[in-house]
């Protein structure tokens, strides 16, 4: 009987080495067709009109004009008069039209009549706070500050950012006899039926959902929401198919928001650079819904003396949704920012004041004293630290100025829930099938790693059957949860259906099914691998009938395949012009403790990725919304910057991947390495000019003030 | 808004005038591309719209009749009567180059162009490049180097690609940071597509 277990370290053939993602070729051929691509026979277009204001109700709204249009199929009215709305690009009314351009002119004649309410859209002070702060203490903050040699105060924040997928969220949804078929751009494969049964007026299980590939999502697409069933409520009315994605303007105002956090910190530290008292006062805003909760201090938690508050603005703008490691990166760059403040001006270097300090860490991983240290001495040798780092304040000659930073973090990534099935057929093909999806992190991918593993074959061997409600139920990917969870099902699914077929395979060899195993293609007698049948001959005595073998997450026996609690570091390498304001990446480090890793290509890209989405943050990322008229001035990609090709610097990756990393279990990936590179980088800029600029994203014109408090300037 | 309060008769205001005077005032200061596309803006001058209108266009070796208002983009065109669905839509203005095609092989956003001005250029879409069974060669080695997240960016990177390395064999970094700079990524992919790009560059020498 094969074992649900992972194999022995030495004994993988797949597992944990470089494998390109499977859906590689049909993505740059352009081929793969996302949500945005289906065009099916008679399909109408929908567009939104949105709200041009920030707060306010309708007075009126006449959609006649609209209605009598040719090519206009429905109008839908989704706020009467009466009621409101509370932020810029909330959605009025919707139409579906036979091509684009009929849509966006039928928008055009939707008159509407606003009255305009009063709104709040400045988070950056406290002075809208509303309700009351969370608080808490540990120990005693003010006796933690009298016994400290150094205390500094600052202010540290983070703009409020988008998702900004490049695909649009959105749906194409057509009824046909009396069912739905539906195909979003989601996360959630599984769930996402579940949120259109009350718009199409069926129960889930006539709702068909298919997402093969998806245009990135990063926290932004669990669930059908409005613009999904209002694109089924037009496909209803109009008795045809319609496609619906949003506009751009339309889904960086409403389709995805990392809430904003601002943060007053004060730190106490010995001369020495051990940290003895904390306090901070936090808020910020996640538009019109609640903002998150921060971790302070965050992964020194152990500080002995620290007062914690943290209060929320509502603000008129689109509701926050999870943005990939929700709280940790606003946490991270108010923590470590406020930390490293703290050790230059004790005049402690920064990579010994955190080790010096690792004793007052409060995460959940094991060992994690240990683990930060070797991984700190790890990025530091890759970064050559010790030859690059320099007090405060660059002294060198000229206007470029360099400098170091630093950062840690910490995630879970315990797999979700999960179900997968394996078939092996007669002529020695398999397929596993999981109605997980791959958001491009390269699920699918490694969900036919872990079976070919499991069956030791060769990966053309095995069909990966993802992103269709119709397979066994998986979980929605967010918070880093779907390798974990799908690694775990298929592992168990592959191992039932492999005893199906060594029990099968048994009597050929004469032996019990109990003493073979399958290895490098063929079934053989473990303790005597020259007894042995190729694989497809042991799949040919199936005779005509498949085997078939189900596993789930957690798996059956309860032992688990996966695991949780990971730490990271990252140092940053800039370069600041002092004349201009405008800082260069030199190069980004990254040392990830993640586990046991299924596909080390895939995974470092991952890390790559989210370097890069850190120094966009870092750097370039802000919602910009007008205080007047409570519209985002930047809904568009040309003042809402990305980084682009020359600005990332070099990426150095460094995967903790020992046996002892292994023996842990798969542990997800895509949250820990987005949540540092916006302390480490904010760290390096104020050791490169000598002076904290406060807030990210760090533009120019903020390096250039903070310069003018102070610095090198 | 009523359409005539934007453009009331009269204003003389067209994007087919506005197009024109851009390229006169490039012509002017000698920018060849540009007094290219003051040709184009001509030879589509007989085009009237509202209403639809009978065009030809040549896309991937192909010849396609299709009926568009002439306030359609190329891009529209492509994906929403043609299927050419390859070429994403993102920005659609003109920033983020996920709809990349070549125009007479050079590169251009396929949002920022009308269907009416394609007639009688060359089109070679993501689709002309390579099939999964017949990748070319930068196509397989973005595979190989998985310079590829979700994808969505992807097919306007392999055609800028294309078009540096047809016209720039020996390419630097700091080129390919120049000829991708009109090409934006979320999940962030450039590290491994840079690689990818030297890479294909080496493999389409040693073929040739």
């Amino acid at each position: 009987m094969a074992k649900n277990a992972w194999p022995a370290f030495d004994r993988r053939k797949l597992v944990g080495t470089r494998i390109s993602r499977l859906d590689g070729p049909i993505k740059t051929t352009g081929v793969a067709k996302y949500a945005y691509d289906q065009n099916l026979d008679g399909m109408l277009y929908g567009r939104f009109l949105i709200a041009p204001y920030a707060h306010g109700n309708i007075k009126s709204i006449d959609v006649s004009a609209a209605e009598k249009m040719a090519g206009v199929e429905v109008v839908q009215v989704i706020r009467n008069a009466g009621d409101e709305f509370r932020y810029a690009g909330d959605a009025i009314a919707a139409v579906a039209a036979t091509s684009e351009e009929i849509a966006m002119d039928a928008l055009q004649a939707i008159k509407v009549e606003y009255e305009i309410l009063e709104h709040i859209m400045d988070d950056t002070t406290t002075e809208n706070v509303t309700g009351k702060a969370r608080t808490s203490e540990d120990g005693d903050a003010a006796a933690g500050f009298a016994e400290a040699d150094v205390v500094i105060e600052g202010h540290y924040g983070l703009a409020p950012i988008t998702h900004c997928c490049l695909e649009a969220h959105g749906q194409v949804c057509e009824f046909k006899d009396g069912e739905l078929w539906v195909w979003p751009s989601t996360q959630n494969v599984t769930g996402y039926a579940n949120g259109l049964t009350k718009s199409a007026g069926l129960e889930a299980n006539k709702i068909h959902v298919d997402c093969q590939v998806m245009g990135g999502g990063f926290g932004s697409k669990f669930g059908a929401d409005q613009w999904g069933n209002v694109c089924t409520e037009l496909a209803k009315a109009a008795g045809k198919p319609v496609k619906l994605m949003l506009e751009r303007d339309q889904e960086l105002m409403t389709a995805g928001a990392r809430p904003s956090a601002y943060a007053d910190v004060k730190v106490g530290v010995k001369k020495d650079g051990s940290i003895v008292a904390w306090e901070s006062s936090a808020w910020g805003s996640g538009g019109t819904g609640g903002a998150g909760r921060l971790q302070m201090p965050y992964v020194f938690g152990g500080i002995p003396n620290a007062k914690v508050s943290q209060s929320t603005i509502r603000t008129n703008r689109g509701t926050q949704r999870a943005w990939r490691a929700p709280g940790h990166p606003q946490s991270a760059l108010i923590t470590m920012s406020a930390l490293e403040d703290a050790a230059a001006a004790a005049g402690v270097d920064a990579l010994a004041f955190y080790k010096m300090n690792l004793d007052k860490l409060d995460v959940r991983l094991p060992n994690a004293e240990s683990v930060y240290t070797e991984e700190l001495d790890i990025a530091a040798k890759l970064m050559d630290y010790k030859a690059k780092a320099h007090a405060r304040g660059d002294e060198t000659a000229g206007p470029i100025k360099r400098g170091l930073g630093i950062s840690m973090h910490t995630w879970g990534g315990a797999g979700h829930n999960s179900n997968s099935d394996v078939v092996i057929n007669p002529d020695g093909s398999v397929a596993v099938s999981c109605a997980t999806q791959d958001l491009g992190t390269g699920a699918r991918t490694a969900l036919a790693i872990v079976v070919a593993e499991t069956l030791g074959l060769p990966l053309e061997k095995v069909q990966a059957n993802i992103g269709n409600n119709s397979y066994p139920p998986d979980s929605a990917s967010g918070g880093s949860t779907t390798i974990g969870g799908i690694s775990t099902s298929s592992r168990e699914a592959a191992t039932n259906a492999l005893n199906a077929l060594l029990a099968k395979a048994a009597p050929a060899l004469g032996v019990d099914a109990d003493s073979l195993e399958a290895w490098e293609g063929k079934i053989q007698e473990i303790d005597k691998p020259s007894n042995n049948i190729t694989w497809e001959k042991a799949c040919a005595l199936l005779g005509s009938a498949p085997v078939k073998g189900s596993g789930a997450k957690p798996t059956a026996d309860g032992v688990p395949l996966d695991n949780s609690q990971v730490g990271g570091c990252q140092m940053a390498d800039v370069s600041v012009d002092i004349e201009t304001g405008v800082i260069t990446i030199n190069e980004m480090v990254a040392v990830q403790d993640i586990g046991m890793i299924i596909d080390l290509k895939t995974a470092e890209s991952q890390v790559h990725g989210a370097l890069i989405m850190g120094v966009t943050y870092a750097l370039y990322e802000e919602a910009i919304y007008d205080p007047i008229t409570g519209k985002m001035l930047n809904a568009d990609m040309e003042f809402y910057r990305l980084a682009g090709h020359a600005d990332v610097g070099k990426l150095t990756v460094h995967m903790m991947q020992t046996e002892e990393h292994y023996s842990r279990g798969v542990i997800g990936l895509g949250e820990p390495p987005v949540i540092s590179p916006g302390a480490a980088i904010s760290n390096a800029v104020a050791n490169a000019i000598g002076v904290r600029v406060p807030t990210l994203p760090l533009t120019p014109d903020k390096v250039l003030a903070a310069l003018a408090s102070g610095g090198l300037a | 808004m009523p359409t005539d309060e934007k453009n009331p008769p009269g204003s003389g205001f067209s994007r087919r005038n506005f197009l024109k005077t851009m390229g006169a005032g490039a012509a002017a200061t000698g920018l060849v591309r540009e007094v290219a596309d003051t040709a184009v803006v001509e030879a589509a001058s007989d085009v009237q719209g509202p209403g639809e209108v009978s065009i030809t266009l040549s896309i991937n070796g192909e010849s396609k009749k299709l009926s568009v208002e002439p306030r359609v983009t190329l891009l529209d065109a492509l994906r929403n009567q043609l299927d050419t669905t390859g070429s994403k839509k993102v920005c659609d203005r003109g920033t983020c180059g996920a709809c990349t095609i070549l125009v007479d092989d050079e590169p251009a956003y396929s949002c920022s162009m009308l269907a009416v001005e394609a007639e009688g250029r060359k089109i070679t879409t993501i689709e002309g490049l390579g099939t999964p069974d017949q990748m070319s060669a930068i196509q397989s080695s973005f595979v190989d180097h998985d310079a590829q997240q979700c994808g969505f960016c992807t097919p306007g990177f392999i055609v800028a690609s294309t078009a540096l390395l047809n016209k720039n064999p020996n390419p630097s970094k700091a080129d390919v940071d120049e000829a991708l700079g009109g090409n934006l990524c979320r999940c962030g992919t450039y590290a491994n597509m840079s690689s990818a790009i030297m890479d294909a560059a080496k493999a389409m020498k040693g073929g040739a």
